[in-house]
């Protein structure tokens, strides 16, 4: 079953705590194969470390098996998570289960596939600009991504470190959120995760899994223009139909505007690219990954071995990345795209003086078609023009099935204030009760 | 950058230097000699129809890339603080647990190519 999907790089177990209790004991979880799991190979969908067997497991990881989550499998992705449909995969694309002609969504589209073909009750995704809520999107399911620093990124390999988080996969909001539990909370091995009690406002003790209550009476729902304008009209139409689910339910909404995310999208690519050419230069053969046969020095002998062992996508984004960076590139790019993403922050800050939550369609476009986009990067570059704002401003952001158009699943985003987790929870709960 | 080591010619090299030039134009247009140097300096080898592939999507992207130029200076305030631990010895991965991912190894060390 699992191959009919290409869900999984690799099924393997590691079995969770038989002793706990609580709502993850006896779940399955499939994890995304760029979150290190101990004792078995990951991938991160790269022919680089086809071979890779960490010797010590993420922090998510161990916190799923102590509340009793056995993992079943290491999940497809694109290589380095870098890509919106699960193709740049070493290890071929994963197939959508709603439509097998159609891709899952990217970069966590073997986490997606797998909660919504049935092979897992829960996934791990990582979303650097959209690689949770995309694929929870166009699969059907539930996708969160955390507030950065909520969650652990020990053992996570790196990609783009200022925008990156774990975040859960799962059938419903409350699924989800009781992952979320279970992997939320301050880690010594990751300086940037944040202990709640000392974060003003938020609520150390909170239980997401019980913030999925439906209970909307009252909340104040901002609708951006921007993240409307330039979408698919059948996405729009569901989307807006599954908020005015949420006004019959009391709650109220309001129209804002968040000039700034016009440049996110510019933003988030060349922050991403600069930051993952510095954190792919690892990748050298020596300590670790696959090494090229090469009589040539070590300068050559690198070079042949990053030939040979990154896709075309990983690449793209290293060149372009080292191009933004150097001299006389830095200031015209990294340093406008840094102007951007603070931009960005301030325009959802301010919006959140006057709303509750922020509501939008998740993708601007239906599930692509194999292949579809693959020929033309910029054209799936442009996909994540929704998700993308949330992680330069660090928010906090789930997508919930809002409903269907043409028989495919068209995906609701709500985003928070920081570590606003329980808010859009319950947001995303009443839309799930609606539909 | 501090890297200049196997340039693939002085016409990548100058150029990436250049930035008034092109700042300056409308188009951003990357060549195939710009796409080599960046690759040089990325440490990572191209086959001759990818960098010309390379060299048409980067034109379009970087094209894309120019409406930054739109972005308003903004002040940045940053909620940085700085994440301090008493420096202690723990345990840690094993010397064998280090090496265990190595494509080659002797009396304990990694083993790389020949610098020169």
């Amino acid at each position: 079953m699992a191959a009919d999907h290409n869900a999984f790089i690799t099924e393997a177990t590691i079995e969770g705590d038989a002793d706990a209790e609580g709502p993850l004991a006896g779940a399955t979880v499939a994890v995304k194969d760029n979150i290190s799991t101990e004792g078995i190979r990951t991938t991160c969908g790269s022919e680089m470390l086809a071979d890779y067997v960490p010797p010590y497991s993420a922090t998510v990881v161990d916190r799923l098996t102590e509340a009793g989550a056995t993992v079943i499998g290491k999940a497809n992705m694109d290589e380095f998570g870098m890509g919106t449909t699960t193709e740049t995969s070493a290890f071929g694309p994963t197939r959508n289960p709603v439509d097998p002609e159609r891709v899952p969504g990217g970069s966590s589209g073997g986490s997606a596939a797998a909660v919504a073909a049935g092979e897992a009750d829960l996934a791990l995704g990582s979303d650097t600009g959209g690689s949770v809520r995309c694929p929870a999107a166009f699969c059907g399911v539930v996708g969160i991504k955390p507030t950065y620093g909520l969650v652990s990124r020990y053992g996570l390999v790196a990609y783009a470190n200022s925008l990156e988080q774990i975040g859960p996969i799962a059938g419903t909001v409350e699924e989800a959120a009781a992952a979320l539990d279970a992997i939320a909370g301050p880690d010594p091995h990751d300086g940037t995760t944040r202990d709640l009690s000392e974060v003003e406002g938020a609520d150390p003790d909170a239980s997401y899994a019980a913030a999925a209550d439906g209970d909307v009476d009252g909340l104040t729902v901002g609708i951006p223009t921007e993240l409307f304008d330039g979408a698919d009209e059948r996405v729009v139409e569901t989307v807006e139909a599954a908020i005015a689910d949420l006004e019959d339910q009391g709650a109220e909404t309001t129209e804002i505007s968040l000039p700034s995310v016009e440049h996110a999208v510019q933003a988030y690519y060349v922050i991403a690219m600069a930051e993952a050419s510095s954190n792919l230069a690892r990748f050298d053969g020596v300590r670790y990954g696959n090494r090229a046969e090469s009589d040539g020095n070590w300068n050559e002998s690198f070079a042949e071995t990053r030939e040979e062992g990154f896709g075309a996508e990983v690449k793209r984004r290293i060149l372009l990345g080292t191009y933004a960076l150097s001299a006389g590139y830095h200031d015209k790019y990294y340093e406008k795209a840094q102007d951007a993403r603070a931009w960005v922050r301030q325009d959802f800050e301010a919006a959140f003086a006057d709303v509750d939550v922020i509501a939008s369609p998740t993708m601007p476009v239906l599930p692509f078609e194999l292949g579809e986009s693959l020929d033309d990067p910029l054209r799936m570059y442009l996909a994540d023009a929704n998700t993308t704002p949330v992680n330069l401003a660090n928010l906090p952001a789930i997508s919930v099935p809002a409903g269907e158009a043409e028989g495919l699943p068209v995906g609701l985003q709500l985003v928070g204030p920081k570590f606003g987790e329980e808010r859009v929870i319950r947001a995303a709960s009443a839309v799930e009760d609606a539909s | 950058m501090s890297d200049t080591s196997e340039s693939t010619g002085d016409a990548g090299a100058d150029e990436a230097g250049d930035a008034d030039a092109s700042a300056g134009s409308d188009a951003a247009t990357v060549d195939a000699e710009e796409v080599r140097h960046v690759a040089d300096l990325a440490r990572v080898r191209l086959a001759d129809d990818e960098v010309d592939e390379f060299a048409d999507q980067f034109g379009d992207i970087l094209d894309y890339f120019e409406a930054l130029d739109e972005v308003p200076e903004t002040e940045r305030e940053e909620e940085l603080v700085n994440v301090m631990r008493p420096d202690e010895v723990e345990s840690g991965l094993t010397q064998a647990e280090a090496l265990s991912n190595a494509e080659e190894t002797e009396d304990g060390y990694f083993v790389g190519p020949k610098v020169s």
